[in-house]
């Protein structure tokens, strides 16, 4: 910026004032007012009676800036002087000027908040939302909204609702996420006017510009709030905009609907499944979105995909950046809480690259894994094997004594060792969080080893994969729509996806499942008892399952209703859930597939275990067939 | 609503600051600065808070183009915005850096004069724009060889007199009938970014291309032009045809201002552009190449018996024989504790060098022609080199562009104006892929 200050300038501004050439000359113009307001606020009322007589020129575009800078100039005082423009402005037959004279008042307002705003303009601007042009109609609604913020904002009645909605093609990308955004206020009297509006907005959820997209999924998001069904299928219907915002070519861009879609998937973890691909990480993005997709990925594991997606993440956990490296590293613990065979393979294989960064992360990862899934301590334990003069870090200290706890094996040998081993971590570890660890194991293992056992085994804690089985639910819509297209998920690190609390124990029934039937097939054993019971050897072969299931007759099926605590979970994210148990799946039918078909009320059951018992996924088909029939 | 503007340079300098509402100190500018140097990486630094203030920035042109705001705003508006004021910084401007932005800040302020009022954005169309915006761009254009090399020997023509020089597209939409001025330009770009994942196995694991059909226009008015794709184009998975030729997207979507009412049968969009850069289509495909993948790498790494680690790689390019990789560059993590390099290419204008600090090999190849094959050997000292740490090496990655050449097939049958413009009129289409990402597993 060149000098401003200073003498001579304030008298060539001065000239060039009073210069009537200089005033055609816009630029010039518009910079010259600047300077003289904020060299020399005594010259302003000179810049004041300029910028009136230019508000009555012929060229709308020189009474449009005129009145701009006239509103802009933030003087005491200014009210008296602008108010005449401002009104006649409002009438302009130019419509950028009317554009300006609206939000004109705006900046009147905030200038003198205290003032009444005279009834007649407001009145006025309502009536200016009929405005044939479109940016007009838009800076009334933003005028009006403040202006009357303190009775909060504008009202929106039916009329203007509709008005509002009729006119919102006309507008561009911006007016339109305006408009959406304002008309979230709005109640619909009737079912029939919601799903009227609805229908009218469905288009714009498929826009590709975002924010469009965005306005409207959350206008849909808080009109049916009382309508979960809908919302789902409103989810599903701005998936394929949200997939490419988040690989748009601008990575702000990506990272925010990265973002958004960790919101998502706090409700419908099935949602992205199958588009697992588009989250893999391109090598020249930033650590902030690699650890975002890597984040997402872990929801997304399923049986089909997790040899693909750990495959992937196995790559980078050799990332230059540590912290994408330490991500990855925790990514893949996170997935070995439902498939920890592989998870520990890669994981113990990692080890081998000595690299102090990796193996520090690699520890930790397994100390959580350990803690959540006891299954695991056999594995870590072999892992560990030839680990002993490394006993001085602090994590290897508790792994391995939580691992050989569980394994039962050489305790002798090692107690005493395990025991100095801990006692130097209490007495020289200055993080605190691993220090306490160190000292809750020390304390377990004076009441003995099997104590140690107890607690570790005592129950499975919390893991997301469970969630279908032990009851931690989805969490509904609500919970995050209001922070949905607001700066909120962005500036939270979305910590709380993919982790659980390991502290927080949510013990785990032995055969949770509360399962009823209703008899009707005579293949299958009979089991109007009520609840079903496993069986270890099939009964069945799939093939011979498979044959039978075809030969039925359609309504000739066994239908099981399991009561399960999670209303809306996926099939897949079930049979991760039964996994975990150890429950294997004899058959199983993906929503949507032939030819499993589904009959018309969509009620069919169609999944089996090994032999028995039958596990239905009736609740996840009546919710695609549903969304399919809306 | 936004409640200041700024852009810094990379070095903090403040190039522009316009405060639209008075709600918030101009100190806003320091802070956010001293805020994104704190950065250590891990945090996402597209959106910052302090105190009441949002500071939302994207990073363009090597600049910091930040919105600050106190209300809840909307991300993607903002986020959206701030990316559509780089475009028009660009086209009013003719490239975005520091210079630019330097010598025609009156220019700038101007533009965000007309687009933001108050905080809201009003127009950000080129169409309403140009009748306000009067100031002219000050280009800066050192002297270069290259633009002589348009002239052939007495001035006769030359094979390049057919393609468009390469600046050609980077001058300022608005310029006086000077040198370059006036002259009745219209770009049809079609650009592609392919990522794709190739297992160590040499199984295609993940292949995605976005593409998009962008319009540079230099024309004062243009009525009507309309775009002939191919015939055979074909949308979303159900209307495969059985042609073995067609070209397929998944996904694809348009401008607002396309008609499409040609589209369905002859493929033909017709557009009004306004001046500037407008992106007039998009359109995806996920997982279905209909060619090779363009690069294909066979590697072998072993340890040699004195330590070393030896990697030698070929690398064979699938174009068609017609079309050339430039610019391949490729990314080979090595071990930790690499030190030196020693190398065998096959031929003198690659070049390949170490950076530790990366744990990375690079390899250049300024140009790769389609069907050749090329091999490298590097030698690597590592200390301490184990079994273990071969896992290091890889996945190797690679940036290039594919000049005339896009991976769909889309192509662009024919470009008409109408009405016939008067005076000279020339129109450019152009194709290019780019590399968004493109791994190869070892």
């Amino acid at each position: 910026m060149p000098y401003l200050g200073g003498e001579q300038t304030v008298r060539e501004l001065r000239r060039a004032l009073s210069n009537p050439n200089v005033q055609t000359d816009h630029l010039r113009y518009r910079n010259t007012i600047h300077r003289v307001i904020r060299l020399n606020p005594e010259l302003s009322l000179l810049v004041i009676n300029t910028l009136r007589k230019d508000c009555s020129d012929h060229n709308p575009m020189v009474r449009s800036l005129a009145l701009r800078n006239m509103c802009n100039l933030r003087l005491p005082g200014l009210l008296q002087y602008v108010q005449q423009p401002l009104t006649v402005g409002l009438k302009d037959k130019a419509a950028c000027v009317r554009r300006v004279a609206v939000l004109g008042w705006a900046k009147i307002h905030t200038l003198q908040p205290n003032t009444e705003m005279d009834v007649a303009v407001v009145n006025e601007l309502y009536g200016m939302l009929r405005d044939p042009d479109p940016v007009v109609m838009v800076n009334c609604l933003r005028a009006l909204e403040e202006i009357l913020q303190e009775e909060g904002g504008v009202a929106i009645n039916k009329p203007i609702a509709h008005h509002l909605l009729n006119r919102l093609k006309l507008c561009d990308v911006w007016g339109q996420s305006e408009v959406l955004a304002v008309l979230q206020r709005y109640r619909p009297r009737s079912e029939d006017e919601l799903f009227d509006i609805l229908s009218l907005l469905d288009h714009a959820l498929l826009s590709h510009h975002a924010p469009v997209m965005a306005a409207t999924l959350r206008l849909f998001l808080s009109l049916c709030s009382t309508l979960p069904a809908v919302c789902m299928s409103a989810l599903e219907r701005a998936r394929g905009p949200l997939l490419a915002a988040a690989g748009s070519a601008s990575r702000e861009l990506r990272y925010a609907a990265l973002c958004h879609i960790q919101l998502l998937l706090r409700s419908e973890p099935g949602l992205m499944g199958e588009h697992y691909k588009r989250f893999f990480c391109g090598y020249a993005e930033p650590p902030y979105i690699k650890q975002n997709k890597m984040q997402v990925l872990v929801e997304l594991v399923n049986d089909e995909n997790v040899a693909m997606v750990l495959d992937e993440l196995r790559g980078y956990c050799t990332d230059v950046n540590t912290e994408t490296s330490q991500t990855a590293i925790n990514a893949i613990g996170g997935i070995g809480r439902s498939y920890s065979d592989r998870c520990l393979a890669i994981l113990t294989g990692l080890l081998g690259l000595k690299q102090e960064h990796i193996t520090s992360a690699v520890l930790q990862t397994l100390r959580d894994l350990v803690w959540v899934c006891p299954q695991c301590g056999d594995a870590v334990c072999s892992a560990l094997e030839g680990w002993d003069d490394k006993l001085q870090d602090s994590q290897v200290v508790i792994l391995a004594v939580a691992a050989r706890c569980l394994r039962r094996q050489n305790l002798l040998r090692h107690r005493t060792q395990m025991g100095r081993g801990l006692a130097y971590c209490i007495e020289e570890e200055v993080d605190m969080c691993v220090r306490d660890q160190a000292l809750l194991y020390y304390r377990l293992l004076h009441c003995g080893i099997e104590e140690v056992r107890r607690v570790l085994q005592g129950g499975r804690r919390s893991d997301p994969s469970l969630g279908p089985l032990i009851g931690r639910p989805p969490e509904p819509i609500s919970q995050w729509a209001s922070s949905f297209n607001t700066l909120e998920p962005l500036t939270l690190r979305a910590s709380t996806v993919g982790n659980s609390d390991p502290a927080t124990p949510n013990p785990l029934t032995p055969n949770p499942e509360p399962m009823t039937s209703t008899p009707g097939d005579p293949h299958l054993p009979d089991c109007s008892s009520g609840a079903l019971s496993l069986s270890v050897s099939p009964a069945l072969s799939p093939e011979e399952f498979e044959r039978l299931w075809l030969q039925l007759e359609k309504g000739a099926c066994l239908e099981v209703c399991v009561a399960c605590p999670v209303p809306r979970c996926s099939p897949e994210s079930l049979q991760v859930a039964l996994r975990l148990v150890n429950i294997q799946t004899l058959a199983f039918t993906p929503p949507n597939t032939h030819p499993w078909r589904v009959d018309h009320q969509g009620d069919l059951a169609v999944g089996h275990q090994l032999g028995n018992p039958v596990i239905e996924q009736a609740e996840a088909v009546r919710q695609t067939s549903s969304l399919n029939s809306d | 609503m936004i409640s200041q503007l700024f852009i810094l340079s990379s070095k903090g300098d403040h190039l522009i600051y316009k405060d639209f509402r008075c709600e918030a100190g101009s100190d806003a500018v320091n802070k956010f600065y001293e805020m994104v140097t704190a950065l250590t990486g891990d945090q996402p630094p597209v959106v910052m808070k302090h105190k009441e203030l949002h500071f939302v920035h994207i990073k363009q042109g090597g600049l910091y183009w930040v919105a600050t705001t106190k209300a809840d705003a909307s991300p993607f508006t903002i986020i959206e915005f701030l990316n559509r004021l780089t475009a028009l910084v660009k086209d009013y401007c003719g490239c975005l850096s520091e210079k630019s932005v330097r010598m025609n800040f009156a220019l700038i302020y101007e533009l965000l004069d007309e687009v933001v009022d108050f905080g809201y954005i009003q127009t950000t169309s080129t169409d309403i724009l140009k009748n306000f915006i009067q100031t002219e761009a000050v280009s800066s254009k050192p002297f270069s060889l290259f633009d002589l090399s348009n002239v052939g020997l007495f001035g006769a023509d030359t094979q390049q007199n057919k393609v468009a020089p390469s600046a050609a597209a980077t001058r300022p939409i608005m310029s006086s009938q000077g040198e370059q001025g006036g002259k009745n330009e219209i770009f049809v770009d079609v650009i592609e970014r392919m990522s794709v994942v190739i297992g160590a196995n040499g199984v295609l694991m993940k292949a995605d291309i976005e593409g998009e059909i962008r319009v540079k226009c230099y024309m004062p008015s243009c009525s009507e032009m309309r775009i002939g794709l191919n015939e055979e184009f074909s949308i979303g998975k159900s209307q495969l045809s059985g042609y073995g030729a067609a070209v397929h997207v998944d996904e694809c979507s348009f401008h607002q201002a396309v008609r499409l009412d040609e589209f369905d049968t002859y493929r033909i969009l017709k557009v009004c552009p306004s001046q500037g850069e407008q992106t007039v289509m998009q359109y995806q495909l996920c997982d279905d190449l209909p060619t090779a993948p363009p690069f294909r790498l066979f590697p072998s790494i072993e340890r040699d018996s004195g330590g070393r680690l030896l990697m030698y790689l070929k690398l064979r390019c699938d174009l068609p024989p017609k079309s050339a990789a430039i610019n391949v560059s490729i990314t080979i993590p090595v071990p930790k504790g690499s030190l030196r390099l020693s190398q065998e290419l096959s031929s003198p204008d690659q070049s390949a060098e170490l950076q530790p600090k990366n744990k990375a090999v690079h390899w250049e190849i300024p140009r790769f022609p389609g069907g050749a094959q090329l091999s490298a050997l590097f030698k690597l000292e590592v200390p301490g080199l184990s079994a273990a740490s071969l896992q290091e090496v890889g996945p190797v990655s690679l940036s290039f562009e594919l000049p005339k050449y896009t991976c769909t097939g889309l192509q662009i049958r024919f470009l008409r104006l109408s009405p016939i413009q008067p005076g000279p009129s020339q129109r450019w289409v152009r194709y290019v892929t780019h590399s968004d990402s493109y791994t190869i597993r070892i």
